[in-house]
């Protein structure tokens, strides 16, 4: 087993046990941090795909400023503390039967997409033997990514920055006291 | 000859006790220039001219009672100090110190002076000093105080405003280079002009400069932006309820935050390792020297200025810094464009 | 060599985990981060397969989705801001006053 797989099965196991822990978690602060966690794997996981650039990026925007909003309102709301089985099923809540039926149905819906993705081309060889032009420094280079982000995909770039703007000002206005 | 992988190994314990020595090195200095400022002697006793004082400290600190609030979440309580830590010592792994260099003939092939050369090593700065700040919001929220909560909350939206700023003026100097990686950054900024005027980035971008050091000083919590950790008004911020070697961890985390945001502006718009007189295998040396004067003003800046208010603060990030820096990166891509840099 | 399956696995595994947190969870925090965990199964997909067809349009793709979860994780914080100061619950059941 070579090295690259290694590391591959460590950072996916250490995402797949974060992800459920972020799930299953009662607290929703743990689940905060667990899910920067699951970032931190899937980031090691792209390095190994030859993509630092997504990686750091990965870290800088989800772990770095969308996890520090989530923290902020779990901070604000104060919501530390999920209910108790008991009060759950009370307020009309889930109880231990749905919640089983629902995993095992998780699990189907897994086995399902694993073996359509499977049916991909390519699914079976290595990473570095397929597909056209495998070129791992021309991939690593950022600035044939700002090449294709700017040319090819430069509509949905300046659409996105519209939504990040409408997204903004959204915000603010659903979070305001009055308006 | 000793092998190149146990050269970069050892670079890694090098760097780090680097570091510790110099978080040393900044707590005698600030005592000592807060001390000249403010017109008498700082610590004189312990040790000549009192250097041995921050090794007084560190005991003095280790010898204290650790406690913890009763009510406080322990895990977050617990991982609080050691995020801060962490961060603050991954940051400097990419940061370069020195020219590529065979340690005087003892290497068969140069290594650079930085534990990782990484092709967008300006990000992975950014995005660890981004993780820093959860280990001051986990403090200030598991020491579930009100005054680490405050503290934990203007610490964390201060740090997160200056941010940008901070990265935008870095994208400024990223147009000027062409690379994301620091090594490139400070070899685009060897030789002179005329033969007078070194090529460094300061001089082509001091509206960057003057921004970068700003939201350094924002970003590792400084004066005048102390606000988190303001003595007279939140008895002490986040760290409020953390005692002895936790409360070591936050000052350590804080001096090697401000020595690698000191590295980072001097590599990328002082010309990190290249200077006059000394060939390029000292250059270590001008690096010391320049982090030394920028590290200067930093601690010349906390006895001198006023602490800005929490709202002040606010406006100056967003109102002020932020459509600057935002001017000085369209300026700049027009004049690389203009001029062909 | 890790096989392109190995990615496309796992990105499927941690879909439907974190569809299992949408479905199951009664915390609309623990919901939103769930959708999080969604979206990243996604961009792993993208990037591996960006990958084998050794382009970079992965990695553009993925800069997409994530702009995209940035926006609607700030605006689905603010609705829950709001719905919190009306029923001062995080249970999603509890906002039951359209049904009939």
């Amino acid at each position: 087993m070579g090295t690259e797989l290694l590391v591959f099965y460590a950072f996916a196991a250490l995402a797949v046990a974060a992800s459920l822990a972020v799930v299953l978690g009662k607290n929703p602060m743990h689940s905060v941090l667990l899910l920067i966690v699951s970032f931190a794997a899937l980031a090691g996981l792209y390095i190994g795909l030859d993509a630092p650039f997504a990686a750091v990026v990965q870290i800088i925007i989800y772990a770095g400023a969308i996890m520090v909003l989530f923290l902020f309102v779990v901070m604000l709301l104060n919501a530390h503390r999920e209910d108790e089985p008991a009060a759950l099923e009370a307020a009309g809540g889930l109880t231990r039967g749905p919640i089983r039926t629902g995993a095992a149905l998780a699990v189907v819906l897994a086995a399902e997409l694993g073996w359509a993705l499977m049916k991909a081309r390519g699914a079976n060889d290595g990473m570095l033997s397929a597909g056209a032009g495998a070129d791992a420094q021309a991939l690593q280079s950022v600035r044939s990514l700002g090449t294709v982000l700017f040319t090819n995909y430069s509509l949905a770039f300046e659409v996105t920055s519209i939504l990040i703007l409408v997204a903004m000002i959204g915000a603010v206005v659903l979070a305001k006291r009055e308006l | 000859m000793i092998p190149l992988y146990l050269a970069q190994f050892g670079m890694i314990f090098a760097v780090f006790g680097l570091l510790l020595l110099s978080a040393a090195v900044m707590v005698y200095s600030e005592r000592k220039v807060a001390a000249f400022i403010q017109q008498r002697y700082g610590p004189y006793l312990v040790g000549p001219k009192g250097m041995l004082q921050p090794i007084a400290d560190v005991v003095k600190l280790i010898f204290k009672e650790p406690l913890r609030p009763l009510s406080a979440d322990r895990v977050l309580f617990f991982l609080a100090p050691l995020i801060s830590a962490t961060a603050a010592f991954a940051a400097f792994a990419v940061v370069p110190f020195g020219a590529e260099t065979t340690l005087f003939g003892l290497l068969a092939e140069p290594i650079s002076l930085q534990v990782a050369d990484v092709n967008v090593a300006v990000l992975v700065i950014f995005a660890i000093t981004s993780v820093s700040v959860y280990g001051i919001v986990l403090a200030g929220w598991s020491s579930n105080s009100k005054y680490s909560l405050f503290g934990a909350l203007r610490s964390a939206s201060q740090m997160i405003s200056y941010e940008l700023s901070y990265g935008m003026s870095l994208v400024s100097v990223l147009l000027l280079a062409g690379s994301l990686s620091v090594t490139d950054i400070v070899n685009a900024q060897a030789g002179m002009w005329f033969g007078v005027i070194p090529k460094w980035f300061v001089f082509l971008q001091p509206v960057g400069f003057v921004i970068f050091i700003i939201a350094g000083v924002a970003e590792t919590n400084r004066a005048p932006f102390d606000l988190p950790e303001a003595e007279q008004e939140l008895v002490a911020g986040y760290h409020t309820e953390y005692s002895s070697t936790a409360f070591m961890m936050f000052f350590l985390a804080e001096y090697i935050n401000m020595v690698t945001a000191c590295a980072v502006a001097t590599d990328v718009f002082l010309g990190g390792w290249h200077g006059p007189f000394l060939p390029l295998g000292f250059g270590w040396i001008w690096f010391l020297v320049k982090i030394g004067a920028l590290l200067f003003f930093y601690l010349w800046m906390r006895w001198t200025l006023p602490r800005l208010r929490y709202d002040q603060l606010m406006m100056f990030g967003w109102k002020v810094l932020l459509p600057v820096s935002a001017l000085n990166l369209i300026v700049t891509a027009a004049g690389v464009i203009y001029f062909g840099y | 060599m890790v096989p392109l399956g190995h990615y496309l696995i796992l990105s499927a595994i941690l879909f439907a985990t974190g569809t299992m947190g949408v479905f199951l969870r009664r915390n609309v925090i623990t919901m939103l981060l769930s959708i999080e965990v969604m979206l990243n199964a996604v961009n792993l997909a993208f990037i591996a397969f960006g990958r084998t067809q050794g382009h970079v349009d992965g990695q553009v793709i993925m800069f997409f989705v994530v702009t995209v979860a940035a926006a609607e994780a700030a605006v689905g914080l603010a609705l829950v801001i709001a719905l919190f100061r009306h029923r001062e619950t995080l249970n999603p059941d509890a906002f039951t006053s359209l049904k009939w």
